[in-house]
């Protein structure tokens, strides 16, 4: 009976999305092995199971770590989710989290007067600015029908630079050419738990990632005016019919999403874990880790606490893999393939489908 | 003055060639934003080529075979999205994005094996210092032809043709059908899949190429890092109402806009706006892209067909 019960359940249709994802992250783990195959012959079955293990190696430290890492992720791929699920392409997260966290850390070094509240007003304002930081794109995207990819990222740009001329105006520490350090009221709380992971990075962001997948599930799946928002993703001439504004529910899609990407900035360096604002050329990776976060997780709030604690681990486990004098970017390419896996859906839905012996979908 | 007009030539350069790949993959129909990927990528190989090979190769030859080596890159690239999204009917953005994180990070996961850090350097010098006769002719010569770099050329020779296959040709025309109604190019008899997997594998080649004309020219070595180029390109596309013709004069205003956003330093005519920060300057290409789309009239010139899948049983 038990084991009747169990099968029916794993053969549930719902979860063919599911299945999927998790073979695109066997293919995708396959393709890195390969490549530490070619690269180092003789470790290369070491090198891949330490990667495999090492967030759980070190028993609450390692497991303190994913949480560190996959905290931020987890936010910038429930902003970038968020906006795929109402129909928007958000590649601009990078931008929003800059400004947010350029704002929270300035709040968070420049003010005294809230004392122990400090971070609380810091993160509210990282989101406030988040939000405003998606306005243009969401205007040019509703208004003049521009796509919002190509905004976004040129609002990266203008982020970056923008975000280093302040740091280096207001919170400069010109011997490392980075932002100065979060005082200890502008550090988001702990609330005890370094000491269940002791000796582990980990972060009081954690929680704020966790009220935020609450927040933004409540609103997708039990308001109307979630509702309209999906709806809008989904057809939105059906929806214009319907009475929905379209272009005023659009531009609030993207300023959530902006807000929550500007919360991840404000986690990223709210923080006492040595994480500064680098004043430097290149992106910060969080907000493309997002997209993937996004995409594995399928869009889903609580998928994406899964998908982002999945590279969370990842993350951990390829900081381990210079012991074998190979760099960690060989996670970046395990990323990037189950990110293109995730994209070829049909065939892996449909080889899900294959060994759970359910119906094939039809191309 | 010269000088000024020179490096705008350097930097327009691997903005129409990139452009130009985004056009033919476009026209066809399929999105493709891994135009910022598949230049890393391009660059990467052809670049990496150069310093593999830096004893036994130099001069023109060298550079020729590297950027025929950095077509193949990105055709390689060009072949993955068109496998995504011609026969498997992917999200033409999500296959794309898959390809702007995989791209870089081979790219620095390799040079950190071969070489000391994730740079790839290549120290031979590329550029012809006159050209004899044509370097004689008054304003164009300097600009064109003193201390210029084959790439240029090269570039401009891929322009002309594009324009002919587009325009002049049934190849050019089977890709516009394929973007605006492929039904009927497909009741015509024409293979939709085989001219959009040609359209897309070029759109990579020219990007891979587009990448070692972008470092060539501007660098000393090469970073897995094109500042955003590959969306540049996209939105020169976008400006240019996805016009070939328009996209060279598009790509000479952005090229403009990185050539003072990098060398206004040594621009005499910005010595009065020093108390302009750097940052500002850098800012200039991406805050223009924006305003100047802000003043387009938007996507109503985007090939109707764009972004879906082709399929059959709406013939």
């Amino acid at each position: 009976m038990m084991l009747r019960k169990v099968i029916r359940f794993v053969q549930n249709e719902k979860l063919v999305p599911v299945y999927s994802s998790m073979l695109a992250i066997v293919a995708g783990l396959l393709v890195g092995f390969v490549i530490l195959l070619l690269l180092n012959p003789s470790q290369s079955i070491q090198a891949f199971f330490t990667m495999l293990f090492a967030g759980l190696s070190n028993g609450p430290t390692s497991i303190g770590n994913v949480i560190y890492f996959a905290s931020p992720i987890i936010l910038t791929g429930l902003s970038v989710g968020f906006a795929f699920r109402t129909g928007l392409f958000n590649i601009g997260a990078t931008g929003q989290l800059l400004t947010g966290g350029y704002i929270a850390l300035l709040i968070g070094i420049r003010t005294t007067v809230f004392g122990p509240f400090t971070w609380l007003i810091a993160l509210i304002c990282a989101a406030i600015t988040g939000a405003l930081w998606s306005v243009i794109p969401g205007l040019l995207k509703m208004y003049k029908g521009v796509h919002e990819v190509v905004t976004t990222i040129m609002m990266n740009y203008v982020a970056l630079f923008l975000v280093n001329f302040l740091v280096k105006q207001t919170i400069y520490n010109n011997l490392k050419n980075e932002s100065l350090p979060a005082p200890a009221d502008a550090v988001i709380p702990k609330f005890g738990l370094d000491h269940i992971f002791v000796n582990s990075n980990v972060q009081g962001g954690v929680f704020i990632a966790i009220l935020m997948v609450i927040i933004i599930y409540v609103i997708l799946n039990k308001t109307v005016f979630g509702f309209e928002l999906k709806s809008v993703g989904y057809n939105k001439h059906a929806s214009k019919y319907a009475g929905i504004n379209v272009k005023l529910r659009g531009l609030q899609a993207l300023m959530i999403s902006g807000a929550i990407a500007g919360t991840a900035g404000a986690v990223i360096y709210l923080s006492d874990s040595l994480t500064f604002l680098k004043v430097q050329n290149t992106l910060p990776t969080q907000g493309f880790m997002g997209i993937s976060v996004a995409l594995l997780g399928l869009n889903d709030p609580i998928g994406i606490v899964f998908s982002g604690l999945f590279f969370g681990y990842l993350i951990v486990g390829g900081q381990k893999m210079q012991i074998f004098g190979l760099s960690p970017e060989v996670i970046d390419i395990i990323t990037g393939m189950i990110v293109y896996f995730s994209a070829l859906a049909i065939v892996f839905q449909n080889a899900a489908k294959r060994i759970f012996r359910m119906k094939a979908v039809d191309e | 003055m010269v000088f000024l007009l020179q490096q705008t030539l350097f930097f327009t350069m691997p903005l129409l060639v990139v452009a130009i790949g985004g056009l033919f993959s476009e026209k066809a129909g399929i999105v493709n934003i891994a135009l910022e990927g598949i230049m890393v990528f391009g660059a990467f190989t052809g670049i990496l080529f150069l310093y593999l090979f830096r004893d036994s190769l130099s001069g023109q030859n060298a550079l020729l075979m590297a950027m025929m080596i950095a077509a193949i890159g990105g055709g390689l690239l060009g072949l993955m999205h068109a496998y995504a999204t011609v026969s498997m009917n992917a999200n033409q953005s999500i296959s794309g994005m898959s390809l702007n994180i995989l791209a870089p990070a081979i790219a620095v996961f390799v040079a950190k094996q071969v070489t000391p850090s994730e740079l790839i350097p290549f120290r031979q010098k590329f550029f012809i210092e006159s050209v004899p006769v044509l370097s004689k002719i008054p304003i164009l010569g300097p600009i064109l032809f003193e201390r210029a770099y084959i790439t240029t050329y090269i570039a401009i020779f891929i322009f002309i043709i594009a324009l002919i296959i587009i325009n002049r040709t049934k190849f050019g025309l089977h890709i516009k059908a394929s973007g605006e109604h492929p039904q009927a190019l497909d009741a015509a008899g024409v293979k939709v899949k085989r001219v959009r997997y040609t359209s897309v594998l070029l759109s990579g080649a020219l990007a891979g190429l587009g990448g070692v004309v972008f470092f060539i020219p501007t660098s000393v070595e090469f970073s897995a890092n094109v500042s955003g180029y590959g969306f540049l390109a996209i939105a020169v596309l976008v400006f240019s109402r996805w016009n070939i013709r328009n996209i060279i004069f598009t790509s000479f205003i952005f090229g403009f806009m990185q050539t003072v956003a990098t060398t206004y330093s040594q621009i005499s005519l910005f010595d009065n706006l020093s108390f302009i920060p750097a940052e500002f300057y850098r800012m200039l290409p991406y805050v223009t892209t924006i305003l100047i789309l802000l003043l387009s009239r938007g996507e109503s010139a985007a090939p109707s067909a764009i972004g879906k899948p082709y399929d059959v049983s709406k013939r």
